[in-house]
C-alpha cells in the first residue's frame, strides 16, 4: 500500500508530502506518524507540503489534527512550504490552522522547532551556555 | 403615410434649410440647457448645420421602405461621446436633437396648417423620429460614461495594491482605498507571492489610506493575515486612526490575534526588533546637524 515516508532526524521527524493527498493516505499518515512519535521519542515534527497543490477541508483538518495529536504526545509541529494558492484556499474554507506553527521553507521550519525546544535558532546550545557563564 | 411625411420633411428642409437652421440655433442659444462654458457658438453652428444636412439627406433618400437613419445615428454617437467627455449632462445632450422640433413644427404649420388632419399626422411622424434619435444620444451618453467608470476601476485596482520591501525580511503593504472582496483577493495574492519571492517573515499592513473599516473590511484583513501566517509570515497592522480604533471596538471585531500599531513607524520598529536588527544613530550624525558646517 502507498505510504508517505517518515524520516527520523535527530530528535525530529520529517514528513515530506510529494504526492496528491487522498483521504485514505491522510489517515494512514496520521496513524504512522503518531506511532513513530511514540516509538522514537521525537520532540518535533516537520511537515513539508511544498509539493501539495490541491487541498480540501479534509486535508486541512488532517493537518490541524496531526498538530493537535503531536502536542498531546509532547512534540511540536511545524508545517512548511505552503503554496500561496493553498494558503488562500484554506483561509477561504475557514481553516486558518491556528494551533499550527508555520514557516516558509524547511530551513526556517527547523530553526523554529529548535527555538520552540529551547535552543536559540542557528546557534549551538553550548555556545550560548559558554556566553552565559562568562 | 410615413413616406409622404418624410417627403414633406425633405421638401421643407430643401427649401428652408437656412431658416430652419437659424431658428434652431436661436432656440438652442436661448435654452436653459445651453452650455456656453463648454462649447462656443461657432462649433455649435457647425454641428447643427452638419446634423441638419444629414437629416435632409436621410429624408430625401427615403424610397418607400424604412427611412435609413444610420448616418444620423453615427453622427449623434460621436456627438454624444464628445459631449459626455466634455461634461455635458444627458438632458443637455439630448436637447440638441429635441430642440429641432420647434423650428420644424413652425415650418410645418406654415405649410399645411390649414389641414389639421395632415398637420397632426406629420407632427406625430417627425416627433417619433426625433424622439428616438434623442433617446439614442442618451443611450450612447450613458454607455460612454460607463466605459469611463470601468476604466477607472481597472486602473485603481492595478495602482492601489503595491507590496514594497521595507527591510531584509520585512514587507510593507500600504493599502489605499476601500477594501472589497475583489481587491482583498488581489492584495492577498500579491502579498503571498512577495513572501515567497523575498522570504519575508514579517509583513506590515498599513491601513492609513483605508477610509472606513467595517466588519467586512476587518474580516478581509483577518483573512489576509491568516493566509500570510500559513506561509510562515507574521503580520502587523498599522496606521489605525483613532476613529477606526473606536469603530473596531464598537463593532466587536476581535483583532487580539494580530499585532496592531498606531503608526507605520511603530510597526517598523517592532518588525526590526523581531528580525534582530537595531537602528542606532551614529555619533557624527548626533553632533552635526545635516546643514553644511
Amino acid at each position: 500500500m502507498e505510504r508517505i515516508p517518515i524520516i527520523k532526524m535527530a530528535e525530529f521527524l520529517l514528513v515530506s508530502i510529494q504526492v496528491d493527498m487522498h483521504d485514505k493516505l491522510a489517515l494512514t499518515l496520521q496513524d504512522d506518524l503518531t506511532n513513530q512519535i511514540v516509538k522514537s521519542h521525537a520532540r518535533g515534527v516537520l511537515i513539508d507540503i511544498s509539493s501539495l497543490e490541491i487541498v480540501d477541508s479534509f486535508i486541512g483538518r488532517m493537518l490541524a489534527n496531526i498538530a493537535a495529536m503531536s502536542k498531546v504526545l509532547d512534540a511540536q509541529t511545524v508545517v512548511v512550504g505552503m503554496r500561496p494558492a493553498v494558503a488562500i484556499t484554506l483561509v477561504e474554507l475557514g481553516m486558518s490552522l491556528t494551533g499550527v506553527r508555520t514557516a516558509l521553507d524547511v530551513g526556517r521550519g527547523m530553526d523554529l522547532l529548535r527555538e520552540a525546544l529551547g535552543a536559540p535558532a542557528g546557534v549551538e546550545a553550548n555556545g550560548v551556555d559558554a556566553n552565559a557563564q562568562d | 403615410m410615413s413616406q409622404k411625411t418624410m417627403a414633406r420633411l425633405a421638401a421643407i428642409l430643401a427649401t428652408h434649410e437656412k431658416d430652419v437652421l437659424n431658428e434652431w440655433l436661436e432656440q438652442q442659444t436661448a435654452a436653459v440647457t445651453r452650455r456656453r462654458d463648454l462649447i462656443n457658438d461657432q462649433d455649435l453652428r457647425e454641428e447643427s448645420r452638419r446634423f441638419l444636412a444629414i437629416v435632409r439627406k436621410a429624408a430625401q433618400n427615403d424610397h418607400g421602405a424604412e427611412t435609413d437613419w444610420s448616418d444620423a445615428r453615427t453622427f449623434l454617437e460621436d456627438l454624444s461621446r464628445t459631449r459626455a467627455r466634455q461634461g455635458f449632462s444627458p438632458s443637455e445632450t439630448a436637447s440638441f436633437v429635441l430642440s429641432l422640433k420647434q423650428p420644424l413644427f413652425a415650418r410645418l404649420r406654415q405649410e399645411i396648417g390649414r389641414d389639421p388632419e395632415a398637420f397632426a399626422s406629420e407632427t406625430w411622424a417627425i416627433t417619433t423620429v426625433l424622439d428616438s434619435l434623442g433617446l439614442y444620444t442618451t443611450e450612447v451618453y450613458q454607455k460612454s460614461r460607463e466605459e469611463v467608470i470601468a476604466n477607472q476601476q481597472r486602473e485603481m485596482l492595478e495602482l492601489s495594491t503595491p507590496v514594497v520591501q521595507l527591510w531584509q525580511g520585512v514587507l510593507g503593504l500600504p493599502l489605499i482605498g476601500t477594501l472589497d472582496s475583489a481587491r482583498t483577493q488581489v492584495v492577498m495574492e500579491n502579498l503571498l507571492r512577495s513572501i515567497v519571492e523575498t522570504g519575508a517573515t514579517i509583513a506590515v499592513i498599513d491601513i492609513t489610506g483605508v477610509p472606513t473599516v467595517d466588519t467586512l473590511v476587518a474580516q478581509h484583513l483577518l483573512k489576509t493575515v491568516a493566509a500570510a501566517r500559513l506561509m510562515g509570515a507574521d503580520c502587523i497592522i498599522s496606521g489605525i486612526r483613532p476613529q477606526i480604533a473606536q469603530t473596531i471596538v464598537h463593532l466587536g471585531v476581535d483583532l487580539t490575534a494580530v499585532t496592531t500599531k498606531a503608526t507605520l513607524a511603530d510597526a517598523f520598529a517592532i518588525a526590526l526588533q523581531r528580525t534582530g536588527f537595531a537602528v542606532t544613530r551614529t555619533a557624527s550624525a548626533r553632533s552635526a546637524p545635516p546643514a553644511k558646517s
